[in-house]
């Protein structure tokens, strides 16, 4: 079986820095990966190559066996990929049902009128945020514009969800549902690349992770066998001599 | 169509069939106030389109109206008129895509400078050809009366108002409004950006070629000077951020003050019309960043808000 996504070899240099160096792995429909690693390890570099934010120097990025990589941001959402921010980016002039609608006109299925608009609703409904919906952007809390958000991005039927550090800045209540609302999405079968640095959140969340250290795959395989390896371990709080 | 787009569409039928009831009043200087007037809100709404909402400002106004104005001056020997005022919208359109082509994948710093540089551009292109020619002006002699371009410009602002109203309701006016929001979440939503501003920087390029069809033979003689006035330009945005550009109808509310005000400034101290520019200009940016309509419109929640 061909995977959803599949990278060989992608790279970013932004001039004499390798942010992103020779990286592979492959995603498979339904899995949920987390991509973890220390502080600048390049793991939302990564993010910003497969959502076409950023234009890979070389290598390949291939979705469902078709390359993207080095297309336009606009042409990758087409086809499947969707993204949230790691500062979350609502539409301030509008309201949360057209904020979840742009994801349901313009996406990856497109819809336009009523049908957008009860596609729109679902998804609010999904993001538990349905009596919002008629509610300006600037009058949500944190979390309420990053549910928004989510549900932007579940409106266009992406084949994969990239998340960049979504449960990142909520408080331990907030962090519960949103680890919920993730899971919610796992168990529909979605194929997902989790971005995070809350550890537990990784732990119940991901089948699989891979780590990245300063720009390089260090480690990739179950989260559990990854999480315990020494050299995992020592990426993230160095070695014992230093 | 939902009630209230009924209602405003009915509404803004009447005001239209009374605007052009204005010539039987027979007053000279009403109609000519009023073509200037009818001129400013082509103009200015049709900027507001694209502008508004992209935050792109654009001056560039006076390159289409030049263009317009020439395609009239330069045709009027060869083909009848009616046919003249089409081929400007279409001039007016393709010169506007390949200004948006090149420049509106830039910020809109560069796209501001570019475009004031068209007008110029355009204008020394002309001046040039006139003087390898030999000709200095073109004379536009036509049975066009003043009544009969009050009519085609009502005819436009009509035009350019069910164009705005259509757009407002379609797919691209959705997308327009994401990008102003932020260009980066229109991307990742799979919006052409590029192409959303090229066509749509396309509707004030036709509208202002046109209009500079229709004035040609206003103006009855045609230099570069006259045709391109960088002046223009100024005064449409300002007429327009005037008004406000978050509604369709918020350029008008600038245009007609300010017109009414520029004559009087004009009539009494000829040569301190820039002075009232930059006045208006600073107005707009310390006082009113949203125009009268948002004015207006703060005011109308405030007193919606009040009895709660």
């Amino acid at each position: 079986m061909t995977p959803v996504l599949s990278l060989r070899g992608a790279t970013k240099r932004f001039g004499g820095l390798v942010a992103v160096d020779d990286l592979d792995f492959d995603v498979a429909e339904h899995d949920v990966v987390g991509l973890i690693g220390p502080n600048g390890s390049g793991k939302s570099t990564t993010l910003n190559l497969i959502s076409g934010a950023l234009q890979p120097t070389a290598g390949s990025i291939a979705l469902n066996g078709s390359e993207i990589a080095g297309l336009p941001a606009q042409d990758i959402a087409r086809r499947g990929i969707a993204r949230t921010f790691q500062l979350v980016r609502p539409l301030a002039s509008m309201t949360v049902l057209e904020n979840v609608k742009a994801g349901a006109v313009f996406g990856h299925r497109r819809r336009w009128g009523r049908d957008a608009e009860a596609q729109a609703m679902r998804m609010l409904e999904k993001v538990g945020l349905s009596r919002r919906a008629q509610a300006p952007m600037g009058s949500l809390t944190y979390i309420d514009s990053k549910r928004v958000e989510l549900a932007r991005t579940l409106a266009g039927e992406p084949k994969v969800l990239l998340l960049d550090e979504w449960l990142a800045g909520l408080n331990p209540t907030e962090l519960e549902q949103g680890i919920a609302l993730i899971r919610s999405l796992r168990d529909e079968g979605r194929t997902i690349i989790i971005v995070e640095h809350v550890m537990d959140a990784i732990r119940s969340l991901c089948g699989r992770c891979v780590v990245m250290s300063s720009g390089a795959k260090i480690a990739e395989g179950t989260t559990e066998a990854v999480l315990s390896d020494p050299e995992v371990i020592r990426a993230y709080l160095g070695t014992d001599d230093a | 169509m939902t009630r209230p787009e009924v209602q405003s569409l009915s509404i803004g039928t009447v005001l239209f069939a009374l605007a052009a009831c204005l010539p039987f009043l027979s007053d000279a200087y009403l109609l000519s106030i009023g073509v200037t007037i009818a001129m400013y809100t082509v103009l200015a709404t049709s900027w507001a389109l694209f502008s508004g909402p992209t935050h792109y400002i654009s001056l560039a106004t006076a390159a289409f109206f030049g263009l317009g104005a020439y395609t009239t001056a330069l045709g009027i020997e060869h083909l009848p008129y009616w046919l003249l005022l089409p081929i400007a919208g279409v001039l007016g359109a393709v010169l506007a895509a390949l200004v948006g082509l090149a420049t509106l994948r830039l910020s809109g710093v560069y796209f501001v400078i570019f475009t004031l540089g068209l007008a110029e551009l355009v204008r020394q292109i002309i001046t040039w050809g006139q003087n390898m020619s030999g000709t200095k002006g073109l004379y536009v002699l036509t049975a066009i009366t003043e009544e009969h371009i009050y009519w085609q410009l009502t005819a436009l602002a009509a035009l350019v108002f069910l164009t705005g109203w259509l757009i407002a309701r379609s797919r691209l006016g959705f997308a327009v409004r994401i990008l102003g929001d932020d260009e980066e979440v229109a991307r990742h939503v799979g919006i052409h950006t590029a192409r959303v501003k090229v066509l749509l920087f396309m509707v004030p390029g036709a509208v202002a070629a046109i209009t500079g069809a229709m004035l040609a033979p206003r103006y009855v003689y045609i230099e570069p000077a006259i045709a391109f006035t960088p002046m223009l330009s100024f005064q449409v945005v300002i007429m327009a951020l005037l008004g406000g550009t978050g509604r369709l109808w918020g350029p008008i509310v600038g245009v007609i003050p300010f017109t009414f005000l520029w004559e009087a400034i004009s009539g009494t101290f000829p040569n301190q019309t820039t002075l009232l520019l930059g006045l208006a200009f600073l107005a707009i940016v310390y006082l009113l960043p949203n125009g009268f309509t948002g004015l207006l419109e703060a005011a109308r929640s405030r007193l919606k808000g009040a009895p709660a």
